[in-house]
């Protein structure tokens, strides 16, 4: 076990390495000058070359990446060039948002998934199963923004049940923060809940029809406590995977919901500073999305481990 | 959930029973968030929407209507040159932090903003500033090196607002001013809040509690407005939606005049663009009232030279450049292109822009021009069309207030050289005669129509939607500011 989590360890950092010279050579050529934009059209050349001295942009492309990194591994994101806050701070404010907005997202659609999965997968080609299949069809085929916009026009301009948007804060509780979350994390969850529902049920049917489901069987279990038992541990495997893709996702993607909701979310961040140039913005937040998404996918390499034995001793 | 009905049912009870006092509180919603706090350091016009007139001051400010009227300075004495401008300040004055204002951060301010290391983003408001003297702490002298016919309208800029040396360390996070409300709190990324100063050196402001919002995306900006999640959206950016507004009885919609001329920027160094033949057939080949209701909805005014309607000095030119596509082709042919020729249009995010970029290129291809059209970014536009000069038409609004000045310098983006032009501007500078100005503004409006410098396509219009107890809003936008200071609620 413990070889195992080595190993994965290991390939760990060396994603986040190759990541980082990723981001950093993406980033950097990207055409526009942050100074430029920040001053627009009436800027003198002086003013324009005092603030890219301010700014820090005439170093050499290796100084700046060394100067980059070199702050990450001390906790120093540098400093945003048009907000001109540390970006660390900015990011911690933001994820008080976004990650809370991926766990509800990711909480609504297992809450959603599995009941529909497993029971769809024990009525096969009964009613339950094919009404599952069709409205998780529709769930998958639906764009998200597109639900949400319908969300809003329902709930919040005709009922006025929610706003239409906005974040309402946590200082103002728990729950007007979770109510101005509930929408898009319901936009976020319903895709996510389809496509976990199905595997959820393939992979259930799958087991279900392996040999020590049938010896299970002769052993004079019913079906439904075979299911129980027996297949639904070994059915999880493939649900894990997804999920543990899907939370990367709800962190990294929930860009054009946070948009359709004006949430001050991660995503929004990215998104306004790229067409600010605020590359240092830019670079550090998709270098922490990928240091979560790799943190992710190893808490869910852990995870196979627990649930099937057979891993810790192969590897 | 019993507790919940409860304590809906008393918020009710509450609002019910406050209804006898005015509403004090405002949610104005605009498009754009600030990137910082600073007036002076930046060309983000979403600064100035939040700060302009509600926080920051300068010596003279914009009225609604565009006139320049006393602001920190009540009164002052130009001397017969038109070198010296000795300021008398307003009494009793104070910043946020309870500082006092005089003459000494006047001299500061306006000496950060000429400095050689000032980040001010209209640094050449100052330029003809040499000196800046305090008289006694009431009164203040600058003295300029020419005479400039502009300068009380410089001053009134929002890059020209009076900061104070102790608290401009933090004026980007925390920023402190004179104005009637004082900077309450940012949750960046979502809302600023202003409170009312209540030791206002002016006229107080009727509202206590201002929340900015920023909803960028237009879809989003329409369903906040109809869930009544915002008072007030100022600049609001899908005008096909404004039909729907006005038919609701819960809002009304307010359009006026900016102060930014849509232009078709050509680039005059460019073959075949820099012969005039050539630009002349593209204004005659551009039906701008098309534009207007293609792109804008029906909002703007067509435009014929590059200066503001609303402006008392202004020149109906549109005549110049009249739509006529058989005129257009015969001009191309005389030039030398009777087939036409092809140039690049290169086009930024706005909308007006964007749909407007298309409607023009069906319209040029119409006489024979085809244009590649290519979207930019804002900083991808800066960098290739404006400070590169690579490309032969674009789209832009000209949103700073009376610029007709561009055209005197000849390394702008659209490099137009016309010594004739930039002897009229010097000397409009040097002008104080209200008649003269006037005389020689009309005669610079009609040399850039005749030359053909740009296409003049329109002056851009702003429509704020509100709720329809809301009174005191400006409706033109002379500077881009949301000035709150007159607003109310009206019962």
């Amino acid at each position: 076990m413990l070889r195992y989590a080595l190993k994965r360890l290991v390939s760990l950092a060396l994603s986040l390495i190759v990541a980082s010279v990723v981001i950093f050579s993406m980033v950097e050529v990207v055409p526009g000058d942050p100074a430029a934009y920040m001053l627009g059209i009436n800027a003198t050349e002086d003013t324009l070359a005092a603030l890219r001295d301010q700014l820090g942009l005439n170093g050499t492309l290796i100084e700046r990446y060394l100067s980059w990194v070199g702050g990450m591994l001390r906790g120093d994101f540098g400093t945003s060039y048009t907000y001109r806050t540390p970006v660390a701070e900015m990011i911690g404010e933001r994820l008080w948002i976004s990650l809370p907005l991926a766990l509800y997202a990711l909480t609504l659609s297992t809450l959603i998934a599995f009941p529909a999965g497993i029971w769809a997968a024990s009525r096969r080609g009964k009613l339950a199963d094919v009404s599952v299949m069709g409205i998780t069809q529709l769930g998958v085929a639906i764009p998200n923004f597109w639900f949400a916009m319908l969300m809003v026009l329902v709930f919040a301009i005709n009922l006025r049940w929610f706003s239409a948007g906005g974040f309402a804060g946590w200082e103002k509780g728990v729950f007007p923060a979770m109510k101005s979350l509930t929408l898009p994390a319901i936009a976020l969850a319903l895709p996510q809940a389809s496509i976990l529902a199905r595997v959820m049920r393939s992979s259930l049917l799958d087991t279900l029809g392996e040999d020590f489901i049938r010896t299970a069987r002769a052993k004079g279990l019913s079906k439904r406590q075979a299911l129980w038992r027996h297949a639904l541990r070994n059915a999880l495997i493939p649900v894990l995977t997804i999920i543990g893709l899907q939370f990367s996702f709800l962190m990294a993607g929930a860009i054009i919901i946070e948009n359709v909701f004006f949430l001050p979310g991660l995503g929004r961040l990215v998104f306004q500073s790229i067409s600010a140039r605020d590359l240092i913005v830019v670079e550090s937040v998709v270098m922490l999305l990928v240091f979560a998404v790799v943190v992710v996918n190893f808490a869910v390499d852990l995870a196979y481990a627990v649930v099937d034995p057979r891993l810790r001793v192969r590897t | 959930m019993s507790w919940m009905k409860l304590g809906a049912a008393s918020a009710l009870a509450l609002m019910v029973a406050g209804g006898a006092w005015a509403k004090t509180d405002i949610v104005v919603a605009m498009q754009l968030e600030p990137p910082h706090l600073d007036p002076t350091s930046a060309a983000a016009g979403a600064i100035d929407s939040v700060l302009y007139s509600n926080v920051f001051e300068g010596l003279t400010r914009f009225a609604s209507d565009g006139s320049i009227v006393p602001g920190l300075a009540k009164s002052w004495d130009i001397s017969e040159d038109g070198l010296s401008y000795t300021f008398h300040l307003a009494e009793g004055v104070t910043f946020h932090d309870g500082t006092t204002m005089d003459a000494e951060d006047v001299k500061f301010s306006l000496d950060r903003a000429r400095a050689e290391d000032s980040a001010n983003a209209q640094k050449a408001l100052f330029g003809a500033i040499s000196e800046v003297e305090v008289v006694d702490p009431a009164t203040v002298k600058v003295t300029l090196s020419e005479p400039n016919g502009n300068f009380l309208f410089n001053m009134a800029w929002g890059d020209a607002v009076i900061v104070a040396p102790e608290s401009i360390e933090n004026i980007k996070q925390a920023p402190v001013g004179t104005g009637a409300f004082k900077f309450s709190n940012w949750v960046q990324g979502d809302n600023i809040t202003l409170e009312k100063n209540p030791d206002y050196w002016g006229t107080p402001a009727q509202l206590e509690n201002v929340t900015f919002k920023f909803i960028s995306d237009p879809t989003a900006a329409f369903a906040a407005v109809m869930a009544e999640d915002v008072d007030v959206f100022a600049g609001f950016p899908a005008p096909e939606n404004l039909p729907q507004f006005e038919a609701d009885p819960r809002f009304q919609v307010i359009v006026g005049n900016t102060e930014g001329e849509t232009i078709l920027s050509t680039n005059n160094k460019m073959p075949p663009l820099d012969n005039e033949k050539v630009r002349e057939a593209i204004a005659h080949a551009i039906d701008r009232q098309a534009i207007i209701d293609g792109a804008m909805f029906g909002l703007g005014t067509p435009i014929g030279t590059h200066f503001a309607p609303h402006n008392p000095d202004y020149l109906n030119l549109t005549g110049n450049s009249a739509y006529d596509p058989e005129k257009a082709k015969a001009l191309l042919a005389e030039a030398g292109f009777p087939d036409g020729f092809k140039t690049t249009l290169k086009l930024p995010p706005p909308s007006y822009a964007r749909r407007g970029g298309e409607i023009i290129a069906a319209q040029l291809r119409a006489v024979g021009i085809e244009t590649e059209i290519s979207n930019l970014e804002w900083a991808q536009w800066l960098e290739q069309v404006f400070r590169g000069k690579d490309y032969g038409l674009t789209i832009v609004s000209h949103t700073e207030p009376f610029d007709i000045g561009i055209y005197a310098r000849p390394d702008y983006y659209f490099q137009y050289d016309n010594p004739e032009f930039q002897a009229l501007m010097e000397e409009l500078n040097r002008t104080t005669d209200p008649a003269k100005r006037t005389e020689m503004l009309h005669k610079a409006q009609t040399i850039i129509s005749e030359d053909y410098v740009n296409g003049y396509l329109f002056q851009l219009a702003t429509a704020t939607v509100a709720k329809a107890g809301v009174r005191g809003l400006w409706k033109d936008a002379p500077t881009q500011a949301t000035d709150l200071t007159a607003v109310y609620w009206e019962e």
